[in-house]
Parts: C-alpha cells; structure tokens; sequence
C-alpha cells in the first residue's frame, strides 16, 4: 500500500463544483502547498468550507469561490483576512453560510457520524439563524421541550489537511500544541489528502509520540511530501507563519493589479521557487513560533 | 502615599476589567486582547485565584503568562486546553470571556461579522467566531478601548454575532438563563446591564469623565446606578503586578495616546 503522490494528482482529482474542507485554523497549518496548485489549476466554483485563513483569501482573491461556509476568516496578527475583505466588500461573494465556530465543528461531526444533523443551543437569537433560513431548529423530544438548532451535517467532497509527518500507508502525526479540529474534517470528507513535511516509509513510534496521531490511515487517500507546505501559515512544532510574507500577500489587496502579480512572483512558477522566493529552506525552517 | 500613585488610562481599565471576574470561582477566564488579558491575569493573582487561564494557546496555567516576548521566562503549564476543549468548555458554561466587539447595541447584542449591508459590508470583519455559541452558553463581559456612537449604536448592531436581552430575538422553547452579560469596561466608564428591563446603566466613571459626555458618546440611552461613583483607582500593588504581566508595556498602546488615568478637563 502506498498513498503517495504529488499536489498536482491531488489537484488533477478535484472537480468544479466540489465542497472542499481546509483544515487548520486561521494562520496556523493550512495546507498551502496544495492551495497553491489549486491556484495554478482551472477549478472553479468550489464551496469551500474552513476555520478560515489566507487559504480562504487567496481562493476569493482568485474567483475560485462560489459558497463559503465559514466562522470567520483571519490572519491572527493581522486581524482581518485582506483578500476575504475586499472580495466581501465588492459585494463578490454574497453565497455565504456564516456560523459559530462550534456549530462547524457539530456540522463536521455529524458527517463524520453520518447523522443528519446534532443540536446545539450555539446560533440561536443571533442573525446567523437568520441569515441561514436553511438551518432548522428542534424541539427536545423529552419533558424539557428545550428548542435548538438541528446543525447540519457539513458534508465534504475533500478534506485538504497539513501535518508534520506521514507515512507512505496515510498515518499522519501533528506535533504542534493544538490539533485543532483536522480530525474532524477527515471523518466529514469522502476523500481526505493530507500534505505533510516529512514523510516516511513506515511510522515505528514509542508511545508518547503516537499521541501525536489525530486520526486514522482509514481516513486518508493520499500523502503529498510537502516541505514547507503550509508556508506562509505556521506549521508547530516545526516553523512559525511569515509576518514578511503576510504583509507582501496583504500589499496585494491594495496595489493595483496586486492579485496578479502575487500570483506571478509566489504561484505560478512552482513550489521550488516559491521557496527560493521566500529565502530558501534555510530561512522558512526558522521561522520563529509565534509567542501567544 | 498610595493615594498619590500615578496610572494611565490603560492600567485604571486593566484594573476594572479584573473586577468582572470577582465571584466566579473555578472557571475559565479568557481575556481576548491586551487589556481584558491583564485583567483576568491581575483578577487571578489578587481575588480570584481560583480561575483557569491558559497560555493564549492551548495549555493551562496557574501563573498567568507575561505578554509578549518571554526571554528566559519558562512556562509552567498545569494542563491542556487546545481549541476543541475550548468548545467543551464553553458549552458546559464554565467560562467567562472579555472581548471586544466592533458594535454592541442597547440591549446587549454584539457584532463582529460586517457593517453595512451584509451582501454588500462597508466593512467585512473577522465574522462571527465563536460570539454566538460563546453568548448564549456562558458569562461574557466586554470591553471597549473607544467609546462612540460608531461601537454603542443606535438600534441593533448591523449582524447580531451575539445574543443579548431583546426579547423578540427569543424565541419560546430557547433557553435564555445561561446566559448572562457582567460588565462593559470602556475608556470612559464601566457599564453593565442590570438598569430597569436589563438596560445599560453606567456604573462607575473614569476620573474627569462626567456622564453626560458618556451618553453624548452612546447611541442610547442610559441611566446612572443609584450608587454611581469614580472607577476605582489602581493600587501600587496591582500597578506592581501590572508591570510585571506586562513587561515590554504594551498597555501603553491598547489606548490611542495612552492618556494618563486622571484626565483633567479638556
């Protein structure tokens, strides 16, 4: 068994159309090399769904967007996400399912449960319920009558995830502090790719280290070796995100032509270049961890 | 002596933002930005030990963590509290949170989504976060480093992120009683909603503030409480505790200008 393959196999199996599930949170271990194909690729249309960072911003940035379903989208030191911005403030992406970052994670439970929908008080007497008319509430069936939200099952075409290490059969190991809800969106996906910095023929681990495996090989179609691959996000244990970088992503959301040229300078010629482009693996291996 | 002690704007509101976590014994206190953080930091080091921080990351401690950059500081973590036990937290209601929302209406509901036209925003914010789920399952309090109409406005907040006390957005059925608002901590006064019918009521002024200037700044209208005094000036042991959370003095940008504590008339 091997699961190996490259972002462009990854990229070359998405169709238009697809609801798409980025793992990560914010500015933290998105799976970027793999957004970057997606950027290099006709695709289009895609529902995107995430705990949202410059993924988010650079897929609106390139029209690839047709529904998000978010909670927010953000580049933590730089509170607002600047493409997200813009392309909401044009009035460019007006299909949008806003919701509590607990209701997303319920959603993404559900479909990993494969159950309809699993209620929740979070949402309710907020405009998310409002401007959500598909999201339907649920009276408790015992004596408390209490009404909540039926949270929909958020089901994914593809989970796009970054880890720290894999290996060639789909085990998958994240050593930063936070799992954040990955696992999650690998039980809600019908196919799950999962790029990652090192990946190994086998994983023979002592057991404290295997505490680091979120989710099970089960779970995953394919393991792409991308070093780096969540640059400019942070990927902790291993490197902290690119405040340079962020802020030349953010310059083009201001500069004219700005998109184009960010995809020029960083996308389009490659992941090797994107690297030479942003100091060489020297530099990017050490990034320091953000301090919280 | 200690009466004379000098204090900026920023460290007055520290100290009354710790006083919405007075009372709440063994629960999480998260302060989201730099002055709500010191204020639960300074609430656990002083009346409130028994509150749960964490690192602003995904570890608990019992030693509230200076800001910034750490130098030799060592962390010493005493347990694990990564974003999903976060959600557990919140929906088991042992959590009481300090942020500070972009607009915050008369009757307590806040927004951190967009204003403007929500197809079309002026402005695209952060969105929702975890407002709504955060509101409505346990205690929040709010923080405001510019008090305007622009934050405290005249009807509802333009995308209701989090719940409030507007009877019409409550639906029969819908559990109201876990919810509750403690205080608003501004750079004029504190405020909580405890008036007639849970309207805002201005519990206390900052010193040189008068209450007309306040609602002159506020969207709606407000009433003093019956006991409405001067917001408590610092002490030299909570400015010593201060200095020590907040060594590299990023108190001194959470407020435009970083005024001192006592303002004189303009």
């Amino acid at each position: 068994m091997d699961k190996r393959m490259s972002t462009a196999e990854v990229v070359a199996g998405l169709r238009d159309g697809m609801t798409i599930g980025f793992g990560g949170w914010g500015p933290r271990r998105k799976p970027m090399a793999i957004v970057r194909e997606i950027l290099r690729s006709p695709l289009k249309d895609l529902t995107v769904a995430a705990y949202g960072g410059p993924e988010v911003g650079m897929l609106c940035a390139a029209g690839k967007v047709k529904k998000l379903v978010f909670g927010f989208a953000t580049l933590d030191a730089m509170p607002l996400e600047p493409w997200y911005r813009k392309v909401r403030e044009a009035g460019g992406l007006t299909d949008l399912m806003e919701l509590d970052e607990g209701m997303f994670q319920w959603g993404l439970r559900a479909a990993g449960m494969r159950l309809p929908f699993l209620p929740t008080r979070c949402g309710l007497a907020t405009d998310v319920v409002k401007l959500n008319p598909e999201l339907r509430t649920i009276g408790s069936p015992y004596d408390d009558g209490e009404v909540l939200i039926a949270m929909p099952a958020l089901k994914l075409d593809v989970a796009l995830l970054h880890v720290n290490v894999a290996d060639r059969l789909g085990n998958t190991l994240v050593t930063g502090p936070d799992a954040y809800f990955d696992h999650h969106f690998a039980r809600a996906a019908e196919q799950c790719f999962v790029s990652a910095e090192r990946v190994e023929e086998r994983l023979e681990l002592d057991a404290a280290t295997a505490r680091y495996n979120t989710f099970e090989r089960y779970l995953v179609t394919g393991v792409v070796h991308a070093p780096f691959g969540a640059h400019p996000t942070s990927c902790p244990s291993d490197y902290g995100w690119d405040m340079s970088h962020f802020k030349r992503y953010a310059a083009s959301a201001t500069d004219e032509g700005g998109w184009q040229a960010y995809v020029d300078e960083f996308v389009a010629p490659g992941e090797a270049a994107y690297q030479e482009k942003n100091g060489g693996a020297e530099r990017l291996a050490k990034l320091p961890l953000p301090v919280f | 002596m200690t009466d004379k002690v000098e204090f900026t704007l920023a460290e007055l509101m520290i100290v009354a933002a710790s006083e919405a976590w007075r009372g709440d014994g063994e629960l999480l206190a998260s302060g989201l930005g730099v002055i709500p953080r010191l204020g639960a930091s300074l609430a656990k080091l002083t009346h409130s030990e028994g509150l749960l921080m964490t690192d602003s990351e995904a570890f608990l401690v019992e030693e509230p963590i200076p800001l910034g950059p750490r130098g030799d500081y060592q962390p010493r973590y005493s347990g694990y509290m990564p974003f999903e036990r976060v959600f557990d937290c919140v929906w088991g209601g042992r959590r009481h949170a300090m942020i500070g929302p972009t607009q915050i209406d008369r009757w307590g509901q806040t927004n951190l989504s967009c204003v403007g036209d929500y197809a079309k925003p002026k402005s695209a914010m952060l969105g929702v976060r975890g407002l709504p789920g955060n509101s409505i399952n346990h205690i929040n309090s709010l923080f405001v480093p510019a008090h305007s109409r622009r934050v405290f406005v005249e009807g509802e907040v333009d995308m209701v992120s989090g719940v409030g006390f507007k009877p019409e957005r409550w639906d029969d059925g819908v559990r109201r009683d876990l919810m509750d608002i403690r205080i608003v901590v501004t750079d004029l006064c504190v405020m909580d909603f405890d008036g007639p019918g849970r309207s805002v009521r201005v519990r206390s002024l900052h010193p040189g503030v008068s209450f007309a200037e306040v609602q002159e700044k506020t969207g709606f209208p407000l009433v003093a409480a019956p006991d409405m005094g001067e917001t408590t000036s610092p002490s030299a042991d909570q400015l010593a505790l201060i200095r020590r959370l907040d060594p590299h003095d990023l108190r001194a940008t959470a407020i435009k200008g970083n005024p001192p504590g006592i303002r004189t008339a303009a």
